[in-house]
């Protein structure tokens, strides 16, 4: 059982601050979420992009954000469940939270804040009728496990460099490496592009193009799989296999928090802007997953939740308590790892 | 300035005639957001970036757009339920040539 003060669903901007504001009240945190890596959004769909309104930032890429606020956070010692998703709650009678991810972790912690952004990021599925049928019994949407292919025939679907990448690395494991794309033309990395043409060229990467995986077939697991092709050559194949894996990237759903009896409304949660609570006390909600009246879904406005939401968790805590807010170049910063930062301070000395 | 008309067939099959402002640099997919045609969260969830494709959509009309930049098309080659007259609503920006623009909102995927 992890426990913490506060428990972070969502690694995100908002969830990273989140642990600098409670660290300066001294309160730990724990961030579970269901990317394998921190950063949310920034980190998986546009870490190259450039924003322009974070303040005291005239340009900053997202993934530089996340890396600098990543360094911000590190006195505080955050602890992080990544690549795991949030599944249920449960209230103990002291009033404090268990939550469990999906591969089974607890969580401990008197306050929970969800900072989950548009939801966790799923694989998106191709349209196929029977394809839930065969998960995990041929067909999977993650490669966790390359050797679990080693001298299977194995197809890939999808044109982007995660499709490409894969094709090239399994080509050594596999028996036969099948790369399906709806369009002729691939997009990724030169490199990979290259790599995938000359293991073509050397028969090492079988290539359907253009054309979509249509139908899955088998008994008890996967046996093989239907192409349409297009174009000129339009015609239906059928190719025994003992592998699908579509890649065709992720895509974020509210997911399993739309069960924890929140109010929702426009697929996020409500809360009172007082503290941005939601309708259970002891859960908040910060960021891009939240709605109140004006809300705007800003990076620097999921800063300024957190911010306020730590206030009210400490007084959750520590209802005996009262906190005296201190600006950081006054009171420095105490890490929990024994760091500490502050304002060199002047000296009082006469000069002869 | 002035406003355009267009018609939005939403995901229900509900036709919608609205004015489109040309002077507020809008895209087609705020326009959908701005009139509520598709619920928050399920349409521009990238905001606007040519990375989601939540905001696909089909032309009706005969108008002619902008050309495809290389990550609307990227985009598309990987989406679901894609016709030949696929766009991405967030990169069709609203000028006074799409007076009459007809579009249908592509399915959620």
């Amino acid at each position: 059982m992890i426990k913490t003060d506060i428990l972070i669903i969502g690694a995100g901007p908002t969830g990273l601050f989140t642990v600098f504001e409670a660290g300066l009240l001294q309160l730990k945190c724990h961030l579970i979420d269901a990317l394998p890596q921190a950063g949310g959004q920034c980190s998986e769909i546009y870490p190259k992009k450039p924003i322009y309104d974070i303040p005291g930032f005239p340009e900053v890429l997202a993934g530089d954000l996340v890396n600098n606020l990543m360094e911000q956070i590190k006195p505080f010692q955050p602890g992080f469940t990544l690549g795991e998703r949030a599944n249920t709650i449960e209230k103990l009678e002291d009033g404090t939270f268990i939550v469990t991810t999906n591969k089974g972790t607890k969580h401990h912690a008197p306050v929970v804040a969800i900072a989950g952004g548009l939801g966790s990021f799923e694989p998106r599925k191709p349209l196929i009728d029977n394809i839930k049928a065969f998960e995990d019994k041929g067909i999977e949407y993650f490669i966790k496990d390359p050797e679990m292919y080693r001298d299977k025939k194995v197809l890939i679907a999808g044109g982007g460099d995660s499709a490409l990448d894969w094709s090239i690395f399994l080509a050594d494991i596999a028996s036969e490496v099948t790369l399906v794309h709806r369009r002729n033309e691939f997009r990724g990395a030169l490199d990979s592009v290259e790599k995938v043409q000359n293991l073509k060229n050397l028969g090492k990467i079988k290539l359907v193009t253009p054309a979509e995986v249509v139908g899955v077939l088998g008994a008890e697991k996967l046996e093989g799989v239907v192409i349409q092709k297009s174009g000129d050559n339009a015609e239906e194949i059928m190719k025994e296999v003992d592998h699908f894996i579509p890649l065709f990237g992720l895509s974020p759903k509210l997911g399993p928090i739309g069960d924890w009896g929140l109010e929702i409304e426009k697929n996020a949660i409500k809360v009172d802007t007082f503290d941005y609570q939601t309708n259970i006390p002891g859960i908040y909600a910060i960021g891009d997953v939240n709605t109140y009246p004006g809300k705007l879904k800003l990076i620097l406005c999921g800063f300024h939740e957190a911010t306020l939401m730590c206030q009210s968790a400490y007084q959750r805590i520590y209802p005996e308590k009262k906190y005296v807010m201190k600006y950081t170049t006054v009171g420095g910063i105490s890490g929990f790892d024994g760091s500490k930062k502050e304002a060199p301070k002047a000296i009082v000395k006469a000069i002869d | 300035m002035s406003d355009i008309k267009i018609k939005i067939t939403d995901r229900e099959g509900i036709v919608h005639e609205v004015d489109a402002p040309t002077d507020m640099n809008m895209n087609l997919m705020e326009i959908v957001r701005s009139y509520e045609l598709a619920p928050e969260g399920t349409i521009g969830i990238c905001g606007g970036m040519a990375m989601c494709a939540s905001c696909q959509c089909y032309v009706a009309s005969e108008h002619e757009l902008p050309p495809m930049s290389d990550d609307e098309d990227a985009m598309l080659a990987e989406a679901f339920n894609v016709k030949d007259n696929s766009r991405l609503g967030c990169q069709i920006h609203m000028t006074e040539d799409l007076e009459g623009l007809e579009v249908e909102l592509a399915p959620e995927s």
